[in-house]
């Protein structure tokens, strides 16, 4: 349990996808201009981490390391393509659940859905765990939750500040996109404070 | 059309400076900031995405009659996924200390946008070999943002180049001193932020 919550912690700030592993920066910077999209757009990448990870997971476990589906047959070279259908077809599966049990909750994240299919913080999430070996489906899970949440905070923070942002005299070669990296730049320097951090 | 008509040039030329993926385009930022900490991985990194974005177009634009218009991405993420598994294979073989170095990274220019936005945008609907002039320039284009971020990272946290010494001992002794600060993942954000300003400041009819 105490090893859960220190994961879950660890996942949110130390180990941000944003600022620690530039996971996801394309949707990050093109859906940050107002804290509205960029909240519906957070819950969608928590959403999506959540099923995807723990499925991925136990198709990696149980399927493709050495020895998992017979002795003798290591399918490991095939996970980037399973790992990235799963990914696409998921998407399009909730997508659709979405659609017809939640129509409200379908207009306010519709349009980001597709997008979150190629959002590197998803696919990354998986290699990721693929990578630290979890021992168990309830670890692979927590750590999805805590990298989705960790992700909302990021870009609801840039959000927020490019809100002000539109208010400020900037140089003009800078305006847009120059000062939106120093500012995520600025962000991930503070956020590194918390690297030290633990539980 | 001859081979090296004024489109294709252009499809070429203009991912290169004028209409860069990276600082223009905002493609693919994820991977440019995390892999530029070394020159060696950058390089690397820089060209393993140049192969995949080059045939990666060569292979769907010579598809893109026979795709399906609603199950395109699809389509194009396996293309892409597969090409990825044999570079990420090939480096593994021939180059393992730097496939380690890059980690997660190899498998990630799978979701690199520089890949899908090509393919829409400009594999869809061109033919094969201007395709593949447009992914081998839109790699160059990324690999020289990627290797310009590594040479300054480089160079000041720990004063080589590619692992060579190039700061003479006796500018150690005189009391400079490596940035450590360089390091650190937020400075490939103000460093890449600096190269965009720079490159506005230059041509200013590319400020918004």
């Amino acid at each position: 349990m105490e090893n859960l919550l220190s994961l879950f912690v660890k996942s949110i700030f130390v180990d941000n996808m944003i600022f620690a592993y530039f996971l996801g920066m394309c949707s990050y910077l093109a859906v940050s201009k107002n804290v509205k999209t960029a909240f519906g757009l957070g819950i969608a990448v928590i959403f999506v981490l959540l099923i995807t990870v723990p499925v991925n997971y136990l198709l990696e476990n149980y399927v493709l390391k050495a020895d998992a589906l017979m002795p003798g047959v290591d399918l490991s070279f095939l996970s980037f393509i399973l790992f990235i259908a799963i990914i696409a077809a998921i998407v399009q599966l909730v997508e659709m659940v979405v659609e017809r049990f939640s129509p409200s909750l379908y207009a306010s994240l519709g349009i980001f859905l597709p997008l979150i299919a190629v959002n590197c913080a998803i696919m990354g999430a998986s290699l990721f765990m693929q990578q630290r070996e979890f021992i168990n489906v309830g670890e692979a899970t927590v750590y999805a939750l805590g990298s989705g949440i960790g992700w909302l905070i990021a870009i609801v923070c840039l959000a927020a500040i490019r809100e002000k942002m539109a208010y400020c005299n900037v140089p003009k070669p800078l305006r847009g996109l120059g000062i939106t990296f120093i500012t995520v730049g600025l962000m991930a320097l503070a956020f590194m404070c918390f690297s030290g951090l633990k539980i | 059309m001859s081979l090296f008509s004024k489109e294709n040039r252009e499809a070429f030329l203009s991912p290169l400076w004028m209409n860069n993926p990276v600082t223009m385009q905002v493609l693919g930022i994820c991977s440019a900031l995390a892999v530029t900490v070394k020159l060696e991985p950058a390089l690397v990194m820089g060209l393993s995405v140049t192969i995949i974005v080059a045939v990666a177009n060569l292979v769907v634009s010579l598809l893109r009659n026979t795709i399906p218009n609603r199950i395109r991405i699809i389509v194009q993420l396996v293309v892409v996924a597969a090409l990825v598994t044999i570079v990420s294979e090939v480096l593994k073989a021939f180059a393992y200390d730097v496939s380690v170095q890059l980690s997660v990274y190899v498998g990630l220019i799978i979701t690199n946008c520089i890949l899908m936005g090509r393919l829409e945008a400009f594999a869809m609907a061109n033919g094969p070999w201007s395709s593949f002039l447009d992914g081998l320039g839109n790699g160059f284009g990324y690999a020289a943002i990627l290797v310009v971020v590594a040479f300054v990272r480089e160079l000041f946290s720990a004063g080589t180049l590619l692992g060579f010494k190039v700061i003479p001992d006796c500018v150690y002794e005189f009391g400079y001193m490596n940035n450590g600060l360089m390091l650190m993942p937020p400075m490939a954000l103000i460093l890449l932020g600096c190269i965009i300003w720079f490159q506005r400041a230059k041509n200013p009819e590319l400020n918004d």
